[in-house]
Protein backbone atom coordinates (compact mmCIF):
# COMPACT_ATOMS: atom_id res chain seq x y z
CA UNK A 1 0.00 0.00 0.00
CA UNK A 2 2.92 2.39 1.12
CA UNK A 3 4.88 1.69 -2.44
CA UNK A 4 1.29 2.41 -4.15
CA UNK A 5 1.00 5.64 -2.46
CA UNK A 6 4.32 6.61 -3.19
CA UNK A 7 4.21 5.66 -7.06
CA UNK A 8 1.35 8.21 -6.90
CA UNK A 9 2.96 11.06 -5.21
CA UNK A 10 6.01 10.48 -7.87
CA UNK A 11 3.40 10.56 -10.35
CA UNK A 12 2.14 13.58 -9.20
CA UNK A 13 5.02 15.26 -8.59
CA UNK A 14 6.47 14.16 -11.87
CA UNK A 15 3.10 15.46 -13.59
CA UNK A 16 3.47 18.85 -11.55
CA UNK A 17 7.29 19.08 -13.24
CA UNK A 18 6.11 18.17 -16.41
CA UNK A 19 3.28 21.13 -16.29
CA UNK A 20 6.27 23.47 -15.05
CA UNK A 21 8.99 22.68 -17.88
CA UNK A 22 6.04 22.81 -20.52
CA UNK A 23 4.46 25.95 -19.50
CA UNK A 24 3.25 27.33 -22.60
CA UNK A 25 3.82 31.03 -23.01
CA UNK A 26 0.02 32.58 -23.24
CA UNK A 27 -1.78 31.14 -26.43
CA UNK A 28 -4.13 33.38 -28.42
CA UNK A 29 -7.52 31.92 -28.66
CA UNK A 30 -10.15 31.98 -31.40
CA UNK A 31 -11.84 35.19 -29.22
CA UNK A 32 -8.84 37.02 -29.54
CA UNK A 33 -8.34 36.32 -33.61
CA UNK A 34 -12.21 37.82 -33.51
CA UNK A 35 -11.09 40.44 -31.63
CA UNK A 36 -8.13 41.67 -33.77
CA UNK A 37 -10.42 41.18 -36.52
CA UNK A 38 -13.58 43.28 -35.59
CA UNK A 39 -10.48 46.15 -34.02
CA UNK A 40 -9.23 45.64 -37.77
CA UNK A 41 -12.83 45.85 -39.64
CA UNK A 42 -14.97 46.54 -37.19
CA UNK A 43 -18.22 45.10 -37.77
CA UNK A 44 -17.89 45.07 -41.93
CA UNK A 45 -19.10 41.77 -43.23
CA UNK A 46 -16.50 38.64 -44.06
CA UNK A 47 -18.10 36.45 -47.15
CA UNK A 48 -16.97 33.34 -47.26
CA UNK A 49 -14.94 32.36 -50.45
CA UNK A 50 -12.23 33.47 -52.84
CA UNK A 51 -9.57 33.09 -50.87
CA UNK A 52 -7.67 29.38 -50.94
CA UNK A 53 -5.23 29.00 -47.90
CA UNK A 54 -2.96 26.13 -48.48
CA UNK A 55 -1.03 24.83 -45.48
CA UNK A 56 0.26 20.67 -45.34
CA UNK A 57 -2.48 19.06 -43.21
CA UNK A 58 0.15 17.51 -40.97
CA UNK A 59 3.25 19.26 -40.41
CA UNK A 60 6.47 17.32 -37.96
CA UNK A 61 7.93 20.84 -37.53
CA UNK A 62 5.80 23.68 -36.13
CA UNK A 63 9.14 26.47 -36.79
CA UNK A 64 8.75 26.31 -40.29
CA UNK A 65 5.24 25.26 -42.12
CA UNK A 66 4.91 26.64 -45.70
CA UNK A 67 2.07 27.92 -46.58
CA UNK A 68 0.24 29.66 -49.54
CA UNK A 69 -2.88 31.76 -49.88
CA UNK A 70 -4.37 32.89 -53.30
CA UNK A 71 -7.23 35.24 -54.02
CA UNK A 72 -9.19 35.12 -57.03
CA UNK A 73 -9.06 38.60 -58.19
CA UNK A 74 -9.10 39.79 -62.15
CA UNK A 75 -6.53 42.07 -60.40
CA UNK A 76 -7.88 45.14 -62.62
CA UNK A 77 -8.35 48.57 -61.54
CA UNK A 78 -11.50 48.36 -60.63
CA UNK A 79 -11.53 44.52 -59.00
CA UNK A 80 -8.45 43.74 -56.81
CA UNK A 81 -7.10 42.48 -54.25
CA UNK A 82 -5.46 45.63 -51.54
CA UNK A 83 -4.64 43.43 -48.61
CA UNK A 84 -4.29 39.79 -47.62
CA UNK A 85 -3.79 39.15 -43.84
CA UNK A 86 -3.24 35.82 -41.50
CA UNK A 87 -4.01 34.89 -38.42
CA UNK A 88 -3.34 31.88 -36.24
CA UNK A 89 -6.01 30.64 -33.26
CA UNK A 90 -3.24 29.23 -30.84
CA UNK A 91 -0.01 31.25 -31.31
CA UNK A 92 1.22 33.59 -28.81
CA UNK A 93 -0.20 36.58 -30.74
CA UNK A 94 -2.85 36.17 -32.88
CA UNK A 95 -1.09 37.92 -35.72
CA UNK A 96 0.85 36.20 -38.32
CA UNK A 97 1.08 38.73 -40.91
CA UNK A 98 -0.18 41.59 -43.25
CA UNK A 99 0.26 41.84 -46.71
CA UNK A 100 -0.34 45.11 -48.98
CA UNK A 101 -0.73 44.41 -52.65
CA UNK A 102 -2.30 46.61 -55.35
CA UNK A 103 -3.19 47.01 -59.01
CA UNK A 104 0.74 46.45 -59.24
CA UNK A 105 0.70 42.99 -58.12
CA UNK A 106 -0.61 40.93 -61.14
CA UNK A 107 -1.98 38.10 -58.77
CA UNK A 108 -2.89 37.96 -55.61
CA UNK A 109 -0.79 35.12 -54.16
CA UNK A 110 1.80 34.98 -51.56
CA UNK A 111 3.59 32.07 -50.15
CA UNK A 112 5.73 32.19 -46.82
CA UNK A 113 6.67 29.99 -43.81
CA UNK A 114 5.33 30.13 -40.86
CA UNK A 115 5.61 29.24 -36.97
CA UNK A 116 2.67 27.31 -35.32
CA UNK A 117 2.58 26.83 -31.63
CA UNK A 118 0.22 23.74 -32.01
CA UNK A 119 -2.17 22.22 -34.34
CA UNK A 120 -5.02 24.84 -35.34
CA UNK A 121 -6.89 26.48 -37.48
CA UNK A 122 -4.90 29.38 -39.71
CA UNK A 123 -7.29 32.16 -41.15
CA UNK A 124 -6.86 34.45 -43.69
CA UNK A 125 -8.79 37.80 -44.62
CA UNK A 126 -8.50 39.43 -48.41
CA UNK A 127 -9.59 42.54 -48.26
CA UNK A 128 -10.48 44.25 -52.19
CA UNK A 129 -10.60 47.61 -53.68
CA UNK A 130 -14.48 47.61 -53.39
CA UNK A 131 -13.85 47.30 -49.57
CA UNK A 132 -15.02 44.16 -49.47
CA UNK A 133 -14.17 41.48 -47.19
CA UNK A 134 -13.58 37.60 -47.89
CA UNK A 135 -11.77 34.94 -45.77
CA UNK A 136 -11.26 31.36 -44.99
CA UNK A 137 -10.05 28.83 -42.70
CA UNK A 138 -7.96 25.82 -42.80
CA UNK A 139 -6.86 23.61 -39.68
CA UNK A 140 -3.30 22.26 -39.50
CA UNK A 141 -1.52 19.39 -37.23
CA UNK A 142 1.65 20.08 -36.09
CA UNK A 143 3.66 17.50 -34.10
CA UNK A 144 6.43 19.11 -32.72
CA UNK A 145 4.78 22.63 -31.76
CA UNK A 146 7.19 25.90 -31.89
CA UNK A 147 7.45 28.60 -29.02
CA UNK A 148 6.97 25.97 -26.11
CA UNK A 149 10.06 24.15 -27.18
CA UNK A 150 13.20 25.79 -25.86
CA UNK B 1 24.05 46.51 -42.20
CA UNK B 2 25.36 43.25 -44.09
CA UNK B 3 23.31 40.05 -43.38
CA UNK B 4 22.64 37.29 -46.66
CA UNK B 5 19.54 37.96 -48.90
CA UNK B 6 18.69 35.62 -51.78
CA UNK B 7 16.49 37.15 -54.24
CA UNK B 8 14.87 35.14 -57.72
CA UNK B 9 13.49 37.73 -60.04
CA UNK B 10 13.55 37.18 -63.89
CA UNK B 11 16.03 39.63 -65.64
CA UNK B 12 14.02 40.14 -68.73
CA UNK B 13 10.36 40.07 -69.07
CA UNK B 14 8.06 41.21 -71.89
CA UNK B 15 5.79 44.64 -71.04
CA UNK B 16 2.44 43.08 -68.88
CA UNK B 17 4.13 39.80 -67.83
CA UNK B 18 3.07 39.01 -64.31
CA UNK B 19 6.59 38.39 -63.04
CA UNK B 20 6.65 35.48 -60.16
CA UNK B 21 9.37 37.26 -57.32
CA UNK B 22 11.23 35.10 -54.71
CA UNK B 23 12.85 37.07 -51.66
CA UNK B 24 14.51 35.37 -48.80
CA UNK B 25 17.04 36.85 -46.22
CA UNK B 26 18.84 35.39 -43.00
CA UNK B 27 17.46 36.33 -39.65
CA UNK B 28 16.60 34.35 -36.54
CA UNK B 29 12.88 36.51 -36.17
CA UNK B 30 13.46 35.86 -32.25
CA UNK B 31 10.40 35.67 -30.98
CA UNK B 32 11.56 36.52 -26.93
CA UNK B 33 9.74 33.19 -26.51
CA UNK B 34 13.00 31.39 -26.11
CA UNK B 35 15.42 30.57 -23.44
CA UNK B 36 19.57 30.50 -24.04
CA UNK B 37 20.80 27.45 -22.37
CA UNK B 38 21.40 28.89 -19.04
CA UNK B 39 17.83 29.74 -19.02
CA UNK B 40 18.13 33.76 -19.62
CA UNK B 41 15.43 34.99 -21.65
CA UNK B 42 16.84 35.43 -25.72
CA UNK B 43 15.77 38.95 -26.65
CA UNK B 44 12.80 39.70 -29.45
CA UNK B 45 14.09 40.18 -32.52
CA UNK B 46 12.15 40.55 -35.52
CA UNK B 47 11.85 41.82 -38.88
CA UNK B 48 8.57 43.85 -38.78
CA UNK B 49 8.61 45.33 -42.35
CA UNK B 50 9.19 43.92 -45.58
CA UNK B 51 8.73 46.15 -49.19
CA UNK B 52 9.08 45.66 -52.59
CA UNK B 53 9.99 49.08 -54.95
CA UNK B 54 9.91 48.89 -58.27
CA UNK B 55 11.60 51.88 -59.95
CA UNK B 56 10.73 54.13 -56.73
CA UNK B 57 7.09 52.71 -56.43
CA UNK B 58 5.95 50.37 -53.63
CA UNK B 59 4.45 46.99 -55.76
CA UNK B 60 4.13 44.81 -52.44
CA UNK B 61 4.65 45.22 -48.89
CA UNK B 62 4.02 43.18 -45.63
CA UNK B 63 4.32 43.41 -42.15
CA UNK B 64 5.57 40.43 -40.13
CA UNK B 65 4.81 39.68 -36.67
CA UNK B 66 6.68 36.49 -34.26
CA UNK B 67 4.85 33.87 -36.65
CA UNK B 68 7.00 34.15 -39.23
CA UNK B 69 9.49 31.71 -39.94
CA UNK B 70 13.22 32.25 -39.29
CA UNK B 71 15.35 33.01 -42.38
CA UNK B 72 12.01 35.24 -44.02
CA UNK B 73 11.24 33.59 -47.20
CA UNK B 74 8.23 35.60 -49.59
CA UNK B 75 7.12 34.46 -53.13
CA UNK B 76 5.03 37.38 -54.42
CA UNK B 77 4.02 38.87 -57.68
CA UNK B 78 4.09 41.87 -59.88
CA UNK B 79 4.05 43.29 -63.28
CA UNK B 80 6.09 43.98 -65.69
CA UNK B 81 5.72 47.69 -66.72
CA UNK B 82 8.87 48.70 -67.10
CA UNK B 83 12.95 48.87 -67.43
CA UNK B 84 14.48 49.67 -64.13
CA UNK B 85 15.30 48.43 -60.86
CA UNK B 86 13.77 46.26 -58.06
CA UNK B 87 14.41 47.40 -54.48
CA UNK B 88 13.77 44.77 -51.79
CA UNK B 89 13.94 45.85 -48.22
CA UNK B 90 13.43 44.58 -44.63
CA UNK B 91 12.94 46.81 -41.91
CA UNK B 92 14.18 45.45 -38.19
CA UNK B 93 12.67 46.27 -35.23
CA UNK B 94 14.89 48.52 -34.22
CA UNK B 95 14.89 50.15 -37.49
CA UNK B 96 17.47 48.36 -39.02
CA UNK B 97 17.43 48.08 -42.40
CA UNK B 98 18.30 45.28 -44.97
CA UNK B 99 17.94 46.13 -48.79
CA UNK B 100 19.23 44.50 -52.15
CA UNK B 101 18.48 45.41 -55.68
CA UNK B 102 17.91 43.38 -59.18
CA UNK B 103 17.84 45.15 -62.26
CA UNK B 104 15.34 44.00 -64.64
CA UNK B 105 14.83 44.67 -68.24
CA UNK B 106 11.61 45.12 -69.99
CA UNK B 107 11.24 44.25 -73.71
Amino acid sequence: MAESLQRREFLARGAALLGVALVPVAVATPGEVDLEVAGLFGNRPILPGRVTLEIPPISENGYSVPLSVEVESPMTAEDHVTRILLFAEENPQPNIARFELGLRAGRARIQTRIRMGGSQKIRAIAELSDGSLWSTETFSIVTLAACIIQ
Amino acid sequence: MSTTIRIAAPKQASRGEVMELKALIRHPMETGYRRDPYGKQIPENILQRFECIYNGEKVFAGEFFRAIAADPFLTFYTVAVESGTLEFRWVGQDGQVYSESVELEVV
